[in-house]
């Protein structure tokens, strides 16, 4: 049977762009059809703005990547059209087990807040992730918005004029060349963009492989996240044993740094492995293996003119944690908006400069997390195992050395601390919703708060007055009024109010909070909407 | 306080510390790093003061869970 991912999804078809005697001009061009570059186009088509996706590819991505998609990326991809279908398949999980040697020395329990509409975790195969996106890249093309997909049409050269962007781009059928208002590079970790022009990409290489591979079997392991230190079937290195839907189990397998990949990645080496782990007895079948050594790294500056660069093209960080796509696609949630403002004349250029403020912020968070987890893994040095042991050591006996275990820190999204767009924090409200944090959700009757907020500029009202209405510099903001009297489970009141009576917070598109006060101040707030489109 | 060792978690931010904790010996031999860390023992350890406890965290440390 033919699997989703060896299915040509989007196969080349001829453009008539191919044919043009001048070069076509499209608002804008994106690189790579990888889970960013499809959320990238989808968010742009949703808002109207045609968009090319062009990619070397025809199938949705080949090998054993990410399987974790976190609660806010989720929410992201739910007002893109696509979360649902990802949760209704992808596999839930709250338990997770910590190995050291031959024993396991505790569990634990995510015990996810409660009044999210999303869960904080879901398990999916990435083709599935990329297939869900391609669905619904098809419903918006049914529905008539400007979105494509060009399958085979890789691009070797790229300029970038000041104005506009250029692409020659290669395909079955020969040669053509493009030009983008923006083009947006979602070409992945090795960025062929990036490297043509002439970028840095700079950080850390973990000397180590990992051996990951995807197995199909019928087997009694609940699902929940198993994670080995030092295990007898892998001495000195560790493992990681996870459920993905249609009993497939991603297991990672530490190999050490001095090995032959290819000789590693063939069968008749895994197959012993596996079974080391597993017991001789189960029954298994190999979906996938693949061999990966982790980087953590950056790009200096995420764009260059009217090139933009997002996702694993603009960083790079090490799987555990899980931060990948998780994290791309907080940044085209971050460059969608800002990008259809300028072009609509309502934002200057240099709102972009945010983007980079923004989102290198969270680059660096997450370069730093998931670095943290890879040394606290594969420790590097003798002492920095003893320690490390150390820590495995008084987990199992006492509760205090849990917290410093580190096989992975959840994925949370980054709070934009100091963005040029916040304007000052004037509520004494909870920290977690300070200007340039995103907005947690919160249950509103049989509804949630998030998706009411959708994908433009609010004035969300607690207990407090404001017009229904506000225009200023061109942005219409839409209040959405809200009362602690009609929130049984008191969340909005914890999560937005705190100790304060009421509450008016001004959202950005992207659901980050811009400013908050504690009422509604025609000036101040337009101030902030101003602020918060680089106006100001 | 009382006098019963702290044997929950304690540290805001405890991937910071830990962090911080590797940072302090980068770059060490083992045997520089081995005297750091008696060093940072004794340095705690004064900081607590409290026998009693010491006792207690002496005990915690041979990996006995409390009785
Ligand atoms: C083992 C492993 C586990 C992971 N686990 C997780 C996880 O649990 N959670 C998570 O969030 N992330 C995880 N990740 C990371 C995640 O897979 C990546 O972050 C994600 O795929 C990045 O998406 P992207 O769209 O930026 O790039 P990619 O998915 O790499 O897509 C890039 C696309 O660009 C195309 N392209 C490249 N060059 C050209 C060109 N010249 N012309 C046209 N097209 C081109 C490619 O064909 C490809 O389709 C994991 C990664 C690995 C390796």
């Amino acid at each position: 049977m033919n699997k989703i991912f060896e299915i040509p999804l989007y196969a080349y078809e001829r453009s008539p762009d191919q044919d043009a005697d001048t070069p076509v001009r499209r608002k804008v061009v994106v690189v790579g059809a990888g889970p960013i570059g499809l959320g990238a186009a989808i968010d742009f088509a949703q808002q109207g703005i045609e968009v090319v996706i062009l990619d070397d590819n025809d199938k949705v991505s080949f090998g054993s990547r990410a399987v974790c998609y976190a609660k806010r990326p989720l929410e992201i991809l739910d007002r893109l059209g696509c979360g649902k279908p990802m949760v209704d398949k992808g596999v839930e999980w709250n338990i997770g087990k910590v190995f050291f040697d031959e024993r396991q020395v505790y569990q634990f329990d995510l015990l996810p807040e409660g009044g999210h509409e999303f869960p904080a975790f879901i398990n999916l195969q990435q083709y599935y992730f990329e297939e869900y996106m391609v669905n619904r890249v098809r419903e918006l093309q049914a529905e008539g918005a400007p979105i494509e997909i060009r399958g085979r049409n890789k691009v070797l050269k790229v300029e970038e004029h000041g104005d506009h962007a250029s692409v020659l781009v290669d395909t079955p059928e020969g040669q053509y060349t493009l030009e983008a208002d923006w083009l947006v590079a979602c070409d992945g970790a090795t960025s062929p963009i990036r490297a043509m022009m002439g970028l840095d990409f700079v950080g850390r290489i973990f000397e180590d492989n990992f051996l990951i591979a995807d197995v199909i079997m019928d087997a009694e392991f609940p699902t929940e996240r198993w994670f080995w230190f030092d295990p007898p079937f892998n001495k000195g290195q560790s493992a990681l044993l996870h459920k993905q839907p249609d009993g497939v189990w991603r297991i990672d397998l530490q190999l050490g740094w001095d090995i032959d990949k290819e000789e590693e990645k063939k069968p008749e080496n895994v197959i012993p492995r596996l079974k080391a782990m597993l017991g001789d007895d189960v029954q298994f079948e190999l979906e996938w293996v693949s061999i990966y050594t982790f980087q953590c790294r950056r790009m200096e500056t995420f764009r260059q003119g009217r090139v933009i660069f997002a996702g694993d093209a603009a960083h790079q960080v090490s799987p555990f944690g899980a931060r990948g796509a998780n994290s791309g696609l907080q940044d085209t949630d971050n460059l969608c908006w800002k990008l259809k403002l300028i072009m609509d004349g309502t934002a200057p250029e240099s709102l972009l400069d945010s983007y980079d403020y923004e989102r290198i912020h969270g680059a660096d968070e997450n370069i730093m997390n998931s670095s943290r987890s890879t040394d606290f893994i594969t420790p590097k040095s003798e002492m920095s195992r003893v320690l490390r042991d150390a820590v495995l050591d008084l987990s199992e006996v006492h509760a205090f050395a849990r917290p410093l275990v580190n096989s992975g820190r959840l994925s949370v999204p980054c709070t934009y601390d100091g963005s040029p767009l916040n304007s000052a924090d004037a509520l004494d409200g909870p920290a977690r919703t300070r200007p340039g944090s995103p907005c947690p959700d919160v249950p509103l009757g049989d509804d949630f708060l998030l998706p009411k907020l959708g994908d433009k500029f609010t004035l969300l009202t607690i207990d407090a007055d404001a017009p229904d209405e506000i225009e200023e510099s061109g942005i219409t903001v839409t209040r959405l009024a809200l009362s602690t009297k009609n929130d049984p489970s008191q969340m909005l009141k914890e999560r937005f109010l705190g100790g304060a009576e009421a509450g008016v917070y001004l959202i950005r598109p992207d659901q980050h909070v811009a400013a908050r006060r504690p009422s509604y101040d025609d000036n101040l707030i337009r101030a902030a909407i101003r602020r918060a489109i680089g106006k100001e | 306080m009382s006098d019963q060792l702290t044997l929950t978690p304690n540290i805001a931010g405890a991937d910071d510390f830990y962090a911080e904790l590797l940072t302090a010996h980068e770059g060490l031999s083992k045997a520089d790093s081995d005297a750091l860390n008696a060093r940072l023992v004794l340095v705690l350890a004064n900081h607590i003061g409290d026998r009693v406890i010491l006792s207690q965290a002496l005990a915690a440390a041979a990996l006995k869970s409390e009785e």
